[in-house]
C-alpha cells in the first residue's frame, strides 16, 4: 500500500486529530494575545487588561468577537483575487506547519489502534523540510497583501517583507543543518531521538540536548525564526512608526483577524520546531533516573489550581466566584490524577516538558518585544547577510569536522 | 479507479489549468500565481511518486525562492498590464500550432516506445533522500562542485546588474 | 498505480503550454516564467522515468536543473530589472534595439 494513503479508520482519526488540534491552536493563539498584552504591561509597569472578566482573561472572547462585528470595507482599486486570496493563504499555510509538529512519542491504545500525538505520519522522512516548505510559501501572504491593497504603505512593507523573509530563510535553514548532521536524519521524531542518551551511555539530562554542542546554530536558528515570523526586533513589514500598519493596513475586520491568528500561530510552530532542534523537544532536562521529577507537573498543577479557586472567590461577579473555582477545582484534579495513576503520569511527561519548552520560547518572544527596539531596513540586512549567514556557514563546517574527527578517532 | 490514479488526475489538472491561467492573465503577478499553482501541483505529484525529498526542494527552492523573486521583481517595478500589438497578435497562430506539433511529437514517441516504459507503474517504494545525497556526493560530486561555481558567478553577476551606476 | 505514461504525456503538454506562453507572451517576466514552466515540465518527466527504472540518477538531475534554475533566475531578474530601468518597459517589443 502506498504509503501515504490512510485506510478509512485512519482518516476518521485523522479528521479527530485535525479537529481537536485546531481547537487548541485557535485557544492558544487567543490567550497567547492575552498573555502578550499582560506580559509587555507588566514590563512597561502597567496593568494590561484587566476589566474584561477577572485578569481580563475574558478579553480574547472580546476581542473575537469585535473582530466579527467590525464594518469590512473593501478598499476602491483593489485587485479583489488576490487581495481576498492573501489573508486566506497566510491562515491556511500557519496552520498547516502546525501538523508536521509531533508532540509526543508514545500512542494512545484506542480500540486497537495506535493514536501518536502530532498529525503528520511517523515515518515523514522529510518533516523539517516539509515545514521549510510551508514557512517558505508564507511568504506569499503577505507580499500579495501588501501589493493588492493598491496603497503606498502596504506595498512598501510587502516589499521590506519578501526581502526580509528571504534574506532570513537562508539563516533559518543553514543552522540546522548543523543538527541534521548530527541526527543524520530529516525526521522531527528522530532528530529528537539522538537528543536522548544512546543505551548503555550516563544520561547527562539536558547536557545531551542539541543545545550545547550547536550554540551557535541555536543563536542563529531562533534570530532567524524570529525575523521570519515578523515580530519584534524585526517587524519592519509593520513597522507602526514608518509605514501605518505595514502590509495589512488596508485590511479590517474578520481579514485583519486571519493575519493576526496566522503570525501567532507561526510563532507557536517556530517555538515547537525551536524546541525540537535544540531543546530536545519532549525528553526531560532531568536524568531519567531522577523518577522525583516525574511528579513535577502535579507539584506544578496543584497549587496552581489551588490558587485559582482561593482568587476565584476574590470576585463578585458570576464569573469569578463560579468558574474560577471550577477551572481550579479541574485543575487541581488532573494533578491528583497525574500522582494516583503512574501510567498517565508517564505518559504526561513527554508532551509536558515539550510544551513547557514551547511556552519558555513564547515568553521570549514576548519578552524581546517588550524590550528591543526595531532593527533600520539596512542594518537589518546586513545583519541578516553579513552575520547570521557566515556565523552559520561556519557552524556547519565546525560541526562536520567534529562529526568525521569522531569517526575517525572516536568510538573505540 | 484507485485513490492514486485519482490524485493524480486532480493535480494534472491543476497542473493545466495553472499552465493555461499563466497564458490567459494579463496581470504578471495573475501569471505569477498560476505558475505557483502549477509548481505544487507538481510538488504533489512527486509526493506521489515517493520522491520526497525532491517534492521538498522543489516547494522551497522554486515555490519559496524563485517565484517569491518574481513576485518581488513585479511589485518592485509595478508592472501594469501587459500590452499586445497587432504585430505580437499574430504570434498567437503559429506559436499554439508549434506547441501543439511538440506535444502531439511526443506523445507519439511515447506511444511507440517500449513496452517496458508503459508498463512500469509508479509504486512510490523507492526511498529517496539518502540515495540521492549519496549520488550527489560520490557519483556526481564534479557536477555538483560545477553548480556551486555556477551560483556564485550567478550571485556576482546579479550583484553587477543591479547595481546602480555611482556618478 | 498511475502508469509511467500518463506523467509523460502531462509533462508533455506542460512543456507545450510552455513553448506557447514563450512565444505568445508580450511581458518579459511572463515570458520568463514560462521558461520556468518548461524547466518544471522536464523535471516531472525525470521524476517519472528515474522512478519507472527505479534508479535516482534523474532525481539528482531534477536538483541540478533546479540549482541551474535559481542560478538563472537571479541573473536574469537583475537583466529584466535593468531593462525596466532603462527603457521604462516591460514589453519585449519596445526593447528591440540589440542595446540598453
Amino acid at each position: 500500500m502506498h504509503p501515504f494513503f490512510p485506510t478509512n479508520d485512519e482518516l476518521g482519526i485523522a479528521v479527530a486529530k485535525i479537529a481537536i488540534l485546531l481547537f487548541i491552536v485557535l485557544t492558544v493563539n487567543a490567550y497567547l494575545t492575552w498573555f502578550e498584552r499582560k506580559v509587555v504591561a507588566h514590563i512597561q509597569s502597567r496593568w494590561g487588561p484587566h476589566r474584561v472578566g477577572p485578569h481580563g482573561l475574558l478579553q480574547p472572547l472580546a476581542d473575537g468577537l469585535k473582530f466579527f462585528f467590525k464594518e469590512d470595507p473593501t478598499p476602491a482599486g483593489v485587485d479583489k483575487f488576490v487581495y481576498y486570496l492573501a489573508p486566506l493563504l497566510a491562515l491556511a499555510l500557519a496552520l498547516t506547519s502546525i501538523a508536521i509538529i509531533p508532540f509526543g512519542p508514545d500512542p494512545i491504545r484506542w480500540r486497537g489502534h495506535d493514536i501518536y500525538l502530532g498529525i503528520a505520519p511517523l515515518n515523514l522522512n522529510v518533516g523539517i523540510l516539509a515545514l521549510f516548505a510551508i514557512t517558505a510559501l508564507g511568504v506569499y501572504g503577505v507580499a500579495l497583501a501588501g501589493w493588492s491593497s493598491n496603497s503606498k504603505y502596504p506595498l512598501l512593507g510587502g516589499l521590506r517583507s519578501s526581502a526580509q523573509m528571504v534574506s532570513y530563510e537562508l539563516a533559518l535553514t543553514m543552522s540546522v543543518v548543523g543538527v541534521l548532521l548530527m541526527a543524520g536524519s530529516f525526521n522531527l521524531r528522530d532528530i529528537i531521538n539522538a537528543q536522548a542518551p544512546p543505551v548503555g551511555h550516563p544520561d547527562h539530562g539536558m547536557f545531551g540536548w542539541n543545545l550545547w554542542p550547536q550554540i551557535l546554530g541555536f543563536f542563529c536558528f531562533f534570530i532567524a525564526a524570529v525575523a521570519e515570523t515578523n515580530r519584534v526586533p524585526f517587524d519592519l513589514p509593520e513597522a507602526e512608526s514608518e509605514l501605518v500598519a505595514g502590509f495589512h493596513t488596508e485590511y479590517a475586520s474578520f481579514k485583519f483577524a486571519m493575519f493576526f491568528i496566522a503570525e501567532y500561530t507561526s510563532m507557536i510552530t517556530v517555538s515547537c520546531l525551536c524546541t525540537i532542534m535544540f531543546l530536545g523537544g519532549w525528553l526531560s532536562p532531568f536524568p531519567a533516573s531522577w523518577t522525583i521529577t516525574h511528579y513535577l507537573p502535579s507539584v506544578i498543577l496543584i497549587p496552581f489550581g489551588l490558587w485559582v479557586i482561593m482568587d476565584g472567590f476574590r470576585y463578585e461577579t458570576i464569573f469569578g466566584r463560579l468558574v474560577l473555582p471550577a477551572v481550579g477545582t479541574a485543575i487541581t484534579a488532573f494533578g491528583l490524577i497525574f500522582i494516583v495513576f503512574p501510567h498517565i503520569n508517564e505518559f504526561i511527561q513527554a508532551p509536558f516538558w515539550f510544551l513547557s519548552k514551547v511556552l519558555l520560547f513564547l515568553f521570549v518572544y514576548v519578552w524581546m518585544r517588550g524590550t528591543l527596539p526595531r532593527f533600520r531596513y539596512d542594518q537589518l540586512m546586513a545583519f541578516g547577510w553579513k552575520l547570521l549567514v557566515p556565523v552559520s556557514i561556519v557552524n556547519v563546517i565546525l560541526t562536520s569536522f567534529v562529526i568525521l574527527a569522531k569517526m575517525q578517532w572516536g568510538a573505540k | 479507479m484507485t485513490t492514486p490514479l485519482l490524485v493524480f488526475f486532480v493535480l494534472s489538472a491543476l497542473a493545466v489549468i495553472g499552465a493555461v491561467n499563466l497564458i490567459l492573465q494579463k496581470h504578471p503577478i495573475h501569471s505569477a500565481l498560476s505558475l505557483i499553482v502549477v509548481m505544487v501541483a507538481l510538488a504533489g505529484l512527486y509526493l506521489l511518486m515517493g520522491a520526497e525529498f525532491v517534492a521538498a526542494v522543489q516547494i522551497i527552492v522554486y515555490g519559496g525562492a524563485i517565484m517569491v523573486l518574481f513576485v518581488f521583481v513585479i511589485m518592485l517595478l509595478n508592472a501594469g498590464v501587459e500590452e499586445h500589438t497587432s504585430l505580437s497578435k499574430l504570434a498567437g497562430p503559429p506559436g499554439l500550432l508549434l506547441a501543439a506539433a511538440l506535444a502531439a511529437f511526443v506523445a507519439a514517441t511515447i506511444a511507440r516506445s517500449g513496452a517496458s516504459v508503459q508498463a512500469a507503474t509508479q509504486t512510490g517504494a523507492l526511498s529517496s533522500t539518502k540515495g540521492i545525497s549519496e549520488m550527489v556526493f560520490k557519483d556526481f560530486v564534479y557536477p555538483f562542485e560545477l553548480t556551486s561555481f555556477l551560483i556564485l558567478v550567478a550571485i556576482l553577476g546579479a550583484t553587477v546588474l543591479a547595481q546602480r551606476e555611482k556618478s | 498505480m498511475v502508469p509511467t505514461n500518463y506523467y509523460v504525456i502531462l509533462s508533455a503538454i506542460l512543456f507545450g503550454l510552455g513553448v506557447f506562453a514563450f512565444i505568445f507572451k508580450r511581458n518579459v517576466i511572463t515570458i520568463f516564467m514560462s521558461i520556468e514552466l518548461m524547466l518544471n515540465a522536464v523535471n516531472l518527466a525525470f521524476v517519472a522515468f528515474s522512478q519507472a527504472l527505479g534508479k535516482l540518477d534523474g532525481q539528482v538531475f531534477v536538483l541540478f536543473v533546479i540549482v541551474v534554475a535559481a542560478a538563472e533566475a537571479a541573473v536574469g531578474l537583475g537583466i529584466i530589472i535593468l531593462i525596466a530601468r532603462n527603457r521604462q518597459t516591460l514589453n519585449v517589443e519596445r526593447v528591440d534595439l540589440l542595446k540598453l
